[in-house]
């Protein structure tokens, strides 16, 4: 009947995370004039020609497709800032780096329809997965802090996709600690 | 991933979720808000009624708009732009209802008992799970339990002497949930029969901290979850 993307409902599927980071504003140059777009997700324009303006990704990914604009990368995206932010996380063992809660998402979606606005886009790809490798190793050793006492978790600093993709696993062991912690409490 | 208190860094990359907390809230906001709460809290929260009818009105609207952009000719790019926009509402809403849906269809029986949890179901809802429930009891009794002896055919127990209904399925209060504060809320008493300090855990109480994720027992952060303060992830 309700059909949905899993069966239990709690899980995000890539295509939703994908949907929630379409959100994200982004900067563009377009290339052309149109007047403003009165949209139910807010309001947009007018564009000028090589002005730019701030549009959700989504808006900003539809008029790239029809060449209409130029995507400027954001900050965070540029190969410096990566590799500070890879050099810290190589360094420490147990914290994360602050990144934008979409980062994975909305690399992906840059990579795939605007590789000629990134410049050194090799570069900042390779950096990015680096990135993501080194932050999923450690949310692996991260979650053997996991033990019967651990009432809540701290997860400072992770990323949509991270969240997802952990939270089955640490769902599960954390209510497992406690249901043999304190079988008084467990309901069948 | 700390389990205990982290060092707070000011991050350089602040994103539209940042800013959250000074924007003013549109609807769209607030819908994809409720989507995302609905989806990952175990039980069925409360209908957002109103928003759900205001974003019906501005789907309406649009729809009409669309077609009058057609029919005058407008630019084609501004028509499928406003077409995207309106697919992604209707999206979000469709999505919204369903997760609804899906959670009575697995609860029906127990939010038909419990007074508070009906009252957070629409009419039309209310509807739904009243035929839900109908047709469930009907067709277990037709295909197994009029076959059974006496004593075992009620589909809310177990067998005549049962003291409640144990085979109503009920939700996982106390299952996990990722979440996130708008404000710094202090110490928050997460857990009463521990109050002890280990080396590996968190120490009762817990402080939440703006913008940081954390794990907690759904139990613990409902009447926060209810009255907005805090974000499911």
């Amino acid at each position: 009947m309700a059909a949905q993307s899993d069966p239990q409902g709690s899980e995000f599927s890539a295509a939703e995370l994908e949907f929630l980071a379409e959100d994200e504003m982004i900067e563009i140059v377009p290339n052309m004039r149109m007047e403003s777009l009165n949209l139910i997700s807010g309001d947009f324009g007018p564009f000028h020609p090589q002005i730019s303006t701030q549009v959700p990704l989504w808006l900003a990914m539809a008029l790239k497709k029809r060449g209409k604009c130029t995507i400027r990368p954001p900050e965070w995206m540029l190969v410096e800032k990566l590799m500070q932010v890879l050099e810290a996380e190589r360094d420490s063992q147990k914290s994360f780096q602050p990144l934008p809660f979409h980062y994975v998402e909305i690399s992906r979606l840059l990579f795939d329809h605007a590789r000629d606005d990134i410049p050194d886009i090799y570069m900042v790809r390779s950096l990015i997965e680096d990135i993501k490798d080194v932050r999923f190793y450690k949310i692996g050793t991260g979650l053997e802090v996991i033990s019967q006492r651990t009432t809540a978790l701290k997860l400072n600093h992770l990323t949509a996709m991270e969240v997802n993709i952990v939270r089955p696993f640490l769902v599960k062991a954390l209510q497992t600690f406690n249901k043999l912690d304190n079988p008084e409490i467990h309901k069948s | 991933m700390e389990s205990g208190a982290g060092e707070g860094s000011s991050s350089m990359f602040s994103t539209a979720d940042d800013d959250e907390s000074l924007k003013s809230t549109t609807d769209a906001d607030l819908l994809k808000r409720a989507w995302r709460t609905e989806k990952t809290a175990p039980e069925i929260l409360h209908i957002e009624a109103n928003l759900v009818q205001r974003s019906l009105e501005q789907i309406q609207l649009m729809e009409d708009t669309v077609e009058d952009f057609i029919n005058n000719g407008v630019d084609p790019l501004i028509v499928s732009l406003s077409q995207m926009d309106l697919d992604r509402t209707m999206f979000l809403l469709r999505s919204y209802l369903r997760i609804r849906l899906q959670k009575i269809e697995k609860y029906m029986i127990h939010i038909h008992k419990t007074t508070e949890l009906w009252n957070q179901l629409s009419k039309q809802e209310q509807t739904f799970a009243n035929r839900c429930i109908k047709d469930l009891e009907e067709h277990f009794d037709k295909s197994v339990l009029s076959k059974l002896p006496d004593r075992y055919k009620s589909s809310l127990k177990q067998s005549v002497i049962s003291e409640e209904d144990d085979m109503v399925p009920e939700p996982q209060l106390d299952t996990y949930v990722i979440c996130r504060t708008n404000r710094s809320l202090g110490a928050l008493q997460l857990d009463n029969r521990r109050n002890l300090l280990s080396c590996s855990g968190v120490e009762d109480p817990v402080d939440l901290n703006t913008n940081d994720l954390y794990a907690v027992r759904y139990k613990s952060i409902k009447p926060l979850v209810y009255c907005g303060q805090i974000n499911l992830v």
